[in-house]
């Protein structure tokens, strides 16, 4: 339902053309779509009323412009506006100046604490930064070995307590063991408990006492609906939260709840988990988020995702290639990799824009198996065939497709349309503006 | 750690107890809006229709209520607080349905297959049903189908040794489907009355994921016949209007038998749930309150609704 918002909004638009300004008349019915939308994506009705009544004001009076039409000028001033409510871009948060810098969790049960200290501690790993995982959860069952088995995945510290110990005596034990090892970050892990559970709340506040944590992040579910904002209210006034963690949103929940979040206590969200792999941990982005909510698609993230994948001199070299006609099969399979460096093709798919929820793909499923084939296919060949496929005739096919599990007719078809590619390759107009888009996208 | 001891008070004193501060806001507010006004005028509605949404109740179904309202309003005088609360009471009503019957158990070996989002709260569930039907004196068997997720196979054998229910299951990695063919070989031969099987979390879009269950469900199905009894979707109380995209998937892919509501211990009233069962016609047939043993109810539509409106003033136990 949400997909079409920014089609809604056209559409109801469209008789406002040849009108001179947009009016508080002549808008109303266009945001009550927005409104609708906003609490159909579980954007908390108190923020809504409120960010209604902002745009209603910055909208009114505004000329319509003739170059869009007033759907998109509004929609325009509404993402704006989204945005502004979301707050700042992501900032690194700083370590503390003495080691170890002692980050803790907290949030309802089931929003995913356990396995965002895991990617968490993966992610500062990677920043050459040694973490320690602390169990602090002693209440659900084998929830201190979850995040041990995380930890041995990752080949990082992890600490627990002795059975039956609390959570402060298991944390003091972890930072004053982090303090004689070389730990930098400490990333405590705690139970999930209700915001209303006023004994399991104290805990925390102890907590917080005995440890002051540089950072109290509230690990948040993505799929929460109206509940999120009193959740958050909770967490804060109780223990008091510095910033947000919003798992989950690899689905197709629309993220209200971090708006809510963001607009109802001021704390601003700082990273997103996109998958159940460790790796799914992302820095939020303000202006993304307000594009997925209004079903705009992210092309950015898309954009940068492939940027970290791919220099500039791989992105010039290529087209060297390209254009000298000197591109191979060899070429393809690394491009097929890279590819595949970017994650599930479903995740992509879905940065794009109205791709999300479109009907038209609802169905199409891309596969990634048929990369893997196509690699495999690749694997199988000789040097020489990669670097020239011309020579792969009849037998050297039958071997190919033995040696890579497939069959003749996948070969033929790969062959097909490798050399179709390399047609349209030539055909491309010879200024590298062209060259340049193609550059994140390997073969779109 | 021990579990949390279990709680003396009844289950509907527990469940309002866990609605109360819903109850409060929701009757408060009710009141506050409705009380002391000569007519009832459209924008007391769209103060109501908020109300609703503020419950998760989402646009279409809290649209669907204040239709309701609107029109007995013509028909008969629908001015005070209780007569608009009654009003959306019935409605609310007769959208969950009052015949709530429980799980269906009575096969040789009942099988109940338990799926749902991570985080849900499926192990937990499970762990309590095991714990109510050993205490029924009936043989349960618990499969470890959470093969992905670190030490989920542990959460669950420690159940198992809570309730006493076997536990079959296998390291983290495993084929889930073999784990569901092994513990339904084993509860057949172990004559066990039932056998409940564990899931792993997962995201409704995930398409090879949902695949991955069909198949467990067919494999189920070709050990015991008729089987799965019972295809149960739990549902976070919590959860926004993104459950009802959740259900849908789920139900279109595996078929469900009817919902599990967890966590209404909170002050999330899982009201996104009305707007599933009003779109799917699948019934909630039990219900999470709490961390404790004893904390899972069947479901009981009227006492639901009643919980999420009594007010302090008319409490009667």
């Amino acid at each position: 339902m949400f997909d079409s918002l920014s089609e809604k909004l056209q559409a109801t638009f469209k008789k406002l053309r040849g009108h001179g300004k947009l009016t508080e008349k002549n808008i109303q019915e266009g945001l009550r779509e927005v409104k609708l939308a906003l609490l159909s994506a579980d954007v908390n009705y108190k923020v809504v009323k409120k960010f209604i009544e902002d745009v209603q004001q910055k909208a009114v009076g505004q000329e319509v412009l003739s170059s869009i039409s007033p759907g998109q000028q509004v929609v325009k001033i509404v993402h704006r506006e989204l945005v502004e409510l979301m707050g700042e871009s992501f900032r690194q948060p700083a370590l503390a100046p003495a080691p170890p810098t002692v980050i803790m969790l907290m949030g309802l049960q089931g929003a995913g604490k356990t396995t965002a200290a895991a990617k968490l501690a993966r992610r500062f790993k990677g920043e050459r930064r040694n973490p320690l995982l602390v169990a602090a959860d002693p209440y659900r069952p084998a929830a201190a070995q979850q995040l041990n088995l995380l930890a041995q995945q990752l080949n990082v510290a992890c600490f627990i307590g002795a059975p039956g110990q609390t959570p402060l005596k298991t944390c003091r034990q972890a930072l004053s063991q982090a303090k004689e090892t070389a730990i930098e970050v400490v990333i405590i892990d705690t139970a999930g408990r209700l915001h209303i559970d006023e004994g399991l709340m104290a805990e925390l506040t102890e907590l917080k006492q005995a440890l002051s944590p540089h950072y109290i992040w509230l690990v948040a579910d993505a799929l929460t609906g109206q509940e999120a904002v009193r959740v958050a209210q909770g967490f804060e006034q109780a223990v008091g939260i510095d910033g947000v963690i919003l798992t989950k949103m690899d689905g197709d929940a629309r993220g209200g709840a971090a708006l809510s979040i963001r607009a109802v206590t001021g704390k601003p969200i700082k990273f997103v988990g996109l998958g159940e792999k460790l790796e799914a941990l992302e820095p939020f982005h303000p202006d993304r988020i307000a594009s997925r909510i209004l079903g705009m698609g992210d092309v950015l993230s898309l954009v940068e995702k492939a940027e970290t994948l791919y220099s500039e001199e791989q992105a010039a070299e290529l087209e060297k290639k390209l254009r000298s006609n000197r591109f191979t099969l060899e070429d393809f399979s690394s491009q097929l990799k890279q590819l595949k460096k970017m994650g599930p093709l479903e995740n992509l798919l879905e940065l794009l824009p109205g791709m999300g929820n479109s009907k038209a793909l609802k169905g199409l499923k891309p596969d990634d198996k048929q990369l893997l084939h196509t690699q495999a296919i690749i694997d199988s060949m000789t040097q020489a065939e990669r670097l020239n496929h011309k020579i792969i005739n009849g037998s050297r096919r039958r071997r190919i497709a033995v040696g890579s599990g497939t069959s003749v007719q996948d070969i033929n078809k790969l062959l097909k349309q490798f050399t179709q590619m390399q047609k349209l390759v030539k055909r491309l107009p010879k200024s590298s503006a062209g060259l340049g888009r193609m550059r994140g996208l390997p073969f779109s | 750690m021990k579990p949390k001891p279990p709680n003396k008070l009844g289950w509907t004193k527990r469940l309002r107890h866990g609605l109360s501060k819903t109850r409060h806001s929701f009757v408060h507010n009710l009141e506050r809006i409705v009380r002391g006004q000569r007519a009832i005028t459209p924008e007391i509605l769209d103060e109501i229709e908020e109300l609703l949404i503020s419950a998760d109740l989402g646009v279409n179904t809290s649209q669907t209520v204040i239709d309701y309202i609107q029109q007995e309003l013509k028909r008969r005088e629908l001015k005070d607080y209780l007569s608009i609360k009654n009003g959306i009471q019935e409605r609310l009503l007769q959208i969950i349905g009052t015949n709530h019957n429980g799980l269906n158990l009575t096969a040789t070996t009942a099988v109940i297959m338990v799926l749902g989002v991570n985080g849900g709260g499926k192990t937990t569930t499970i762990g309590k049903l095991a714990y109510r039907y050993q205490k029924q004196g009936k043989k349960v068997v618990l499969a470890a189908a959470d093969t992905f997720r670190a030490a989920a196979v542990e959460q669950l054998k420690i159940w198992g040794q809570r309730s006493g229910a076997g536990v079959i299951g296998y390291q983290t990695g495993a084929d889930p489907s073999a784990v569901v063919y092994d513990a339904a070989t084993a509860a057949k031969a172990r004559g066990a009355d039932i056998l409940i099987i564990d899931t792993a979390g997962r995201l409704h879009t995930k398409k090879n994921l949902m695949e991955e269950l069909k198949k467990m469900k067919r494999v189920v199905g070709r050990c015991i016949p008729g089987a799965p009894h019972e295809t149960l979707l739990v549902l976070d109380a919590t959860t926004g209007q993104n459950a009802i995209i959740q259900a849908r998937q789920f139900h279109q892919d595996l078929e469900l038998s009817g919902l599990v509501l967890t966590k209404l211990d909170g002050t999330a009233k899982g009201g996104v749930a009305i707007g599933i069962v009003a779109e799917l016609g699948l019934p909630i047939k039990l219900i999470g309150v709490g961390e404790g043993l004893d904390d899972l109810q069947d479901f009981d539509a009227q006492e639901f609704v009643s919980a999420l409106f009594y007010g302090e003033d008319n409490e009667k136990d």
